[in-house]
This record gives C-alpha cells, sequence and structure tokens, in this order.
C-alpha cells in the first residue's frame, strides 16, 4: 500500500521532466529558423539546388570539351522592364572565362530599381557554375527610357566532368529573374501599377 | 503482470462536479479522453463529409458537382488537414491516451491536469480557424485554402493572396500548441508517476507507444510551427524565407515541413502498435510475443523517421548520393515495423484466439497495414517514385496506412474499450457487421487506386480522361459501402445506451492482463486511492 499523494521526490522528477520538454521544445524551434541562414549558407557553399557559385578570379584549369550554356531571361510582374540576352545560347570552353551582356530597358516614365536573382538548371551544376562578375550582385536602378548592357563573367568548372552526377550534362541553363526592389529588399508595388498593387502587406 | 494490492474503489468519492465545471473546466483524465473521443468523431464527419464531395466528383469524368475546381481543390485540402490534426490525432493521441495511458501505468491522473485541458480546448479552436478558412477567400475569386496539407509556396504565399490560408496555419499553430502539451504531459507522467514496481520495462505497450509518440511530437512540431509562421510572415510582412525574389527558396519550406511531416505518419500509427497489441494478446490469452522487441522496436521506427524526409522530395533535384541515402535510411524502418508484424502474428500463433469484434479490427488492421507498408518499400525506390510521384499510387499507399490502418485501430479500440469507458456493450454483430463493410468498403475503395496510380492519374485534379473512369467509378462504389458501415456504428453505440445490459468490470476474460480492466466499467472518477503496486512475476505480461 502507497500513499497516492506525490513525494518530494516525485515532485522533483515532475518538475525536471517539464523543465527537459520545455527546453527541448524552445530547441527545435530555434533550429527550424537557424536552418534558414544555414541552408542559405550551405547552398552557397556547395551550389546545393542550382546557386551558383561566386568567384574572385579565372579557372586556374582548362579542360577539354565544351558546355551549352542556354540563357533565360524573366521581368517578375510589377516591374515595367524589358530584359533579354544578346545571345539565346553559349558555347562555353570548360575553364575559359566568358563574358555575355544582358541588354535592360525600363519602359516606365519613372526611374525603377530592380533585382535580378538568379539560378542554373540543372541544379546539380550549380556547384560548377562559377560568376565572377555578375550585375545580379547589385542592384540597378534605371532612368526613363534608359537603357543598359550588363556584363556577366562566368566560367564552367572543369571539375563538372569528374563529377558522376554532372559527367554527362552536356547543356545547362542560367537563368534570371528581375524583381523590383528597393534597398535590396523586394516591392511588389511600382510605378505602372500604382502604389499598393501586388501582395497584401 | 500480477497486482500485490488490488486499487480500492473510491466509492465513497464519487460526487462529480456540476455539468459545466465537468465537461468545460475538466481536468480529469477520463472525461478529457471522452471530450477527444466525442471531438475526433465530430471533426471525423466533417472530413468525411468531405471526403464524400471528392469521391462523388471523381465518379466520374468531367465536372459534376464543382463548378470551380479550386473548390475541389479545397475541398482536398480540408479532408487532409481535418483527418490527420483533427480526427486522428486527437482520437488515438487524446482520446485513447488520456484514458488510458494513467489507467495502464497506474497513476490517479496526469501529471498537469489543468495543461491537459488546455491542450484540448486548443485543438478545438484550432478546428474552428480550419472552418472559418473553407468560408473566406483563398485564391482569387474563390473560397478556402486550396494549398494540399503540405501548404507549399508559392502556392500557398503568392497564389493564395486571401485570409484563408492565414486561418489554415493558425489552425495547425493552435492545435499543434495543445499537441505539444499534451506530448508534455504523457512524457511526465508516464516518467514520474508510474505506480510503484512499475519500471519501463514492464510498462504495457500502448504506454510505450504513447512515450515515443510524445516525443516524436516534441521534436517535430516546433519545425512546423517554425516553419508556418515563416510561411505566415512571408504572406503578410515581407520577409523572403521562400521567396526567390529576396534570395529565399521554397525548397526549404519542403525540407522543414517534411522533417516535421515523416515523423508526423508515424506519430499517427504508433498509438495504433500500441493499442492492436493489446487486443491481440488479450483475445489470444498469451502474452505479447517479444515485448522487448515491439518496444524498442517502435523507438528504432521513432529515431530512424527522423531522418528519412526527404523521401517525399525525390523529385526535386537531390545528388544521386543523397537520393541513394534516403532509399536506403527508409528501407531500413522496414525492418522494425516487420519485427512489429512478426511479433503480431506470433502472438496469435498458438494462441486461444476468440474473433470478438475488437479482434476482428485489429487482424484486419495487421493485414492492411501490411499491404500500406510493402507500396510503401516500392515508393522509397527513388526511380520507382518518379514514375508514381504526386499518381494516386502514392494516395493509394496512405490510405492503407492510415485510413485502413490508423482508423481501423481507432475503431478496434473503441470497441475493445467501450465497455471499460462507459460500462455499457456494444453488440457485438455491430461490430462485426461494421467491419465487414469497412473492410470491404475500404478495399474496394482504396485498392484501385493502385491500378490509377500505375496508369498515370495524378493526384489533386477535379477532372481527368475516360481512360480512368472504371477504377474511379468501383472506388466511389466502395465509398458508400464505408460509408455504409459508419451507419452501422452509429447504430450500435445507440443501441448499447439504450440497452440495460452492463458490462463487467473485466468483460474480456484473462487475457485481458492491463490495470484498466482491475476497475470497475466505467472506473471511478478518481482511480487508485490506493496505488497498485506490481510484483515480479517470471512470466509477466504485455
Amino acid at each position: 500500500m502507497t500513499d497516492r499523494r506525490p513525494t518530494s521526490a516525485q515532485n522533483r522528477g515532475v518538475r525536471l521532466t517539464l523543465i527537459a520538454c520545455l527546453g527541448l521544445v524552445a530547441g527545435m524551434t530555434a533550429l527550424a529558423f537557424a536552418f534558414v541562414p544555414l541552408y542559405d549558407l550551405f547552398c552557397k557553399v556547395t551550389g546545393y539546388d542550382g546557386t551558383p557559385i561566386v568567384g574572385r578570379g579565372p579557372s586556374a584549369t582548362r579542360a577539354e570539351g565544351t558546355m551549352t550554356v542556354h540563357f533565360d531571361t524573366n521581368v517578375a510582374p510589377g516591374l515595367p522592364w524589358r530584359f533579354r540576352a544578346e545571345a539565346p545560347r553559349v558555347e562555353a570552353r570548360l575553364g575559359e572565362t566568358q563574358t555575355v551582356f544582358f541588354r535592360v530597358t525600363n519602359t516606365a516614365s519613372v526611374p525603377t530599381t530592380g533585382t535580378a536573382t538568379f539560378n542554373v538548371q540543372p541544379g546539380l551544376l550549380g556547384g560548377y557554375f562559377v560568376k565572377i562578375q555578375c550585375f545580379c550582385f547589385n542592384e540597378q536602378t534605371l532612368q526613363p527610357g534608359e537603357t543598359m548592357d550588363f556584363p556577366v563573367v562566368f566560367y564552367v568548372d572543369p571539375a563538372a566532368r569528374t563529377d558522376a552526377n554532372t559527367r554527362d550534362y552536356a547543356e545547362m541553363t542560367l537563368s534570371y529573374t528581375y524583381f523590383a526592389s528597393r534597398n535590396g529588399q523586394p516591392t511588389a508595388a511600382l510605378a505602372t501599377t500604382g502604389a499598393g498593387a501586388g501582395r497584401p502587406n | 503482470m500480477a497486482v500485490a494490492a488490488s486499487a480500492g474503489h473510491a466509492d465513497a468519492h464519487e460526487h462529480t462536479p456540476p455539468f459545466f465545471q465537468r465537461w468545460f473546466n475538466s481536468t480529469n483524465h477520463k472525461d478529457i479522453g471522452t471530450l477527444y473521443l466525442l471531438f475526433a468523431f465530430s471533426a471525423g464527419i466533417v472530413g468525411a463529409f468531405l471526403s464524400f464531395g471528392i469521391r462523388m466528383e471523381m465518379e466520374a469524368p468531367g465536372l459534376q458537382y464543382f463548378s470551380n475546381p479550386q473548390t475541389y481543390n479545397v475541398f482536398v485540402t480540408g479532408h487532409g488537414l481535418i483527418m490527420v490534426f483533427f480526427m486522428v490525432m486527437p482520437a488515438l493521441i487524446g482520446g485513447f491516451g488520456n484514458w488510458f495511458v494513467p489507467l495502464m501505468i497506474g497513476a490517479p491522473d496526469m501529471a498537469f491536469p489543468r495543461m491537459n485541458n488546455i491542450s484540448f480546448w486548443l485543438t478545438v479552436a484550432g478546428f474552428m480557424s480550419l472552418v472559418c478558412s473553407l468560408f473566406v477567400e483563398g485564391a482569387p475569386g474563390a473560397v478556402g485554402a486550396g494549398t494540399g496539407w503540405t501548404v507549399y509556396p508559392p502556392l500557398s504565399t503568392d497564389g493564395h493572396p486571401g485570409p484563408a490560408v492565414d486561418f489554415a496555419i493558425f489552425a495547425l499553430h493552435l492545435s499543434g500548441a495543445g499537441s505539444i502539451l499534451g506530448a508534455i504531459n504523457f512524457i511526465t507522467t508516464i516518467l514520474n508517476m508510474r505506480a510503484p514496481g512499475m519500471t519501463l520495462h514492464k510498462m504495457p505497450l500502448f504506454a510505450w507507444s504513447m512515450l515515443v509518440t510524445a516525443f516524436l511530437l516534441l521534436l517535430s512540431l516546433p519545425v512546423l510551427a517554425g516553419a508556418i509562421t515563416m510561411l505566415l510572415t512571408d504572406r503578410n510582412f515581407g520577409t523572403t524565407f521562400f521567396s526567390p525574389s529576396g534570395g529565399g527558396d521554397p525548397i526549404l519550406y519542403q525540407h522543414l515541413f517534411w522533417f516535421f511531416g515523416h515523423p508526423e505518419v508515424y506519430i499517427m500509427i504508433l498509438p495504433a502498435f500500441g493499442i492492436v497489441s493489446h487486443i491481440i494478446a488479450t483475445f489470444s490469452k498469451k502474452p505479447v510475443f517479444g515485448y522487448l522487441a515491439m518496444a524498442y522496436a517502435m523507438v528504432a521506427i521513432g529515431v530512424v523517421g527522423f531522418v528519412v524526409w526527404a523521401h517525399h522530395m525525390y523529385t526535386v533535384g537531390l545528388t544521386l548520393q543523397t537520393q541513394s541515402y534516403f532509399v536506403f535510411a527508409t528501407m531500413v524502418i522496414a525492418v522494425p515495423t516487420g519485427v512489429k508484424i512478426f511479433s503480431w502474428i506470433a502472438t496469435m500463433w498458438g494462441g486461444s484466439i476468440r474473433f470478438t469484434a475488437a479482434m476482428h479490427w485489429a487482424v484486419g488492421f495487421v493485414f492492411l497495414f501490411t499491404v500500406g507498408g510493402v507500396t510503401g518499400v516500392i515508393l522509397a525506390n527513388a526511380a520507382v517514385d518518379r514514375y508514381l510521384h504526386d499518381t494516386y499510387y502514392v494516395v493509394a499507399h496512405f490510405h492503407y496506412v492510415l485510413s485502413l490502418g490508423a482508423v481501423f485501430i481507432i475503431f478496434a479500440g473503441v470497441y475493445y474499450w467501450f465497455p471499460k469507458m462507459t460500462g455499457r456493450i456494444i453488440p457485438e454483430w455491430a461490430g462485426k457487421l461494421h467491419f465487414w463493410l469497412a473492410f470491404i468498403g475500404a478495399n474496394v475503395l482504396f485498392f484501385p487506386m493502385h491500378f490509377l496510380g500505375l496508369a498515370g492519374m495524378p493526384r489533386r485534379y477535379a477532372d481527368y480522361p475516360e481512360a480512368f473512369a472504371g477504377w474511379h467509378y468501383v472506388a466511389t462504389m466502395g465509398g458508400h459501402i464505408f460509408a455504409l458501415g459508419m451507419v452501422v456504428f452509429v447504430i450500435g453505440v445507440v443501441m448499447a445506451f439504450r440497452s440495460k445490459e452492463r458490462a463487467a468490470d473485466n468483460p474480456w476474460g484473462e487475457g485481458a492482463t492491463t490495470l484498466e480492466w482491475t476497475l470497475s466499467s466505467p472506473p471511478p472518477f478518481h482511480q487508485y486511492e490506493t496505488l497498485p503496486v506490481i510484483v515480479d512475476e517470471p512470466s509477466h505480461a504485455h
């Protein structure tokens, strides 16, 4: 026969378990949010999911063979720009530095600012597509009717030919999307549609 | 196990609080369990109504009932969310867990009775929020959230400017908070309030299953809460966690969601594993085969369940090595699951089997869950998944493990514990007829979906080519048979309450060895005035 009232040892156990459980919940919540910068860092370092690598200089190595790089240009709704690559595709020698110009025109009657996001497909090649210089690293402001040519300087890392995952790819696509931007932050509202358009904020 | 000091019934203290205080401010684990079961049944009716809408529409090609296919998507989404968060989880965890974990481990109540009450009402509030989402604008020109239960961006952010998705997210927040509090309660109760002499290795398997489930909830739900909070701020406060326009990545959401989502499927099925073990042991009049292996198989399933999430996302562009890992890890889960299936069969082997209604459901579960498990192993192959991803084959698979797995055990639990919970007896014929209607109905309903999926029928479409019409028609007929079974169930329950027959303290005989059968039927409002003491016996039961 035991008294059903909890002993002090049991009370201490209950309190310890409660604190441990709450700690676990707090820890997992923190982990979920910590995953955001970690994932971003992980993508940038490994080129995971088609995130191109940012390089400081030309490739140290060259290799036989070429990679056909297609260019895809998009403008998100809300930005009154025209955006085209100078050529639909280039034949890039592996390891050779390439420069391609992209032509952007502001069709609005007011100055507008945009930022381009970028991605390569197939995503597995992200780690082997190295950009040395790109307009997408900064935001651009275009005056009414202004047209600019922006360069992208890149090379395809010859190591793509030694990775079993990417060895067989002969073609890839570099895709850009211009979004309306203000101080590096995306905005949906812009000149042509007037303020307040887009997603409810 | 032997109970040296049987629990004295607290008949002297049987005054129950008045109605409002008893059912709205309830702190009694049995009353809260009852509330959870009633809530799960009510929510289940809403979820079943939505699935009925789906099946009616899919009976024939073309649009018959939904003039706007987006409304069909809303039905699919509502059905999924309700059945997962407001039917299966409240029934198995909140309902049977609250009722029987304290009884089985010899505890007078849960560790935090008031927190238990909050858990329940948070779940109800979550359900209300989800119902609200069905009636406010979601996608332009349509009401409700048509995002699927996974709520992937960008569909859930840019695709649904109206507040419906916000309501749905809020529903998940509320029910998630309720589940986390409930999980803390279960862990604290099980770890600290077992009767003297009941070591963890003598604890009934249902209590084990709830312990593992509670840990899974504690580890996975905060990640879901984080992910949907990011969705909420992406939608309303201009953040870009999942939006490429600000450097975010929608794939990140899928990783976070499935880090929760895969353990979630074990959260739904582990309590069922616990219940089925007791039923099979009871009606085979044998202790469960391989008790320790059964307990640790559940632990293993829980642990491995956390490292297989990307098998839901084979097609997002993972490297071959990553996919190989997830294929392998996923298949590893078949090992502890196989241990459980074989142990259930071994428990029946050579046993003195009585085919009561509850046993029908339990044995039916073992068979159907195995079918669902086998298609799971097939889908685990990354290469095969390329072909079957988002087809009806997947729909068939997860309905075999959930609709025919978890739901069958909810009914098995009802038929097994109904005499204990209410002191009344559902006529055996009603339970058996219900079983056969449900068994035949569910198989006719879901088995043809394998064929549809193999033939290429995609999920989540309101319309389809003529070629798929035959099996869709068969499936809808199966749905009608299943619904008929539900009518039989309700008749059985009504008859139980109208009958003057009363259940014995232990209606199932010597096979039922867990502590709840030592109490009266229904148990006293406060049980275990004096705690039962568990003494060692060479051949202890489960």
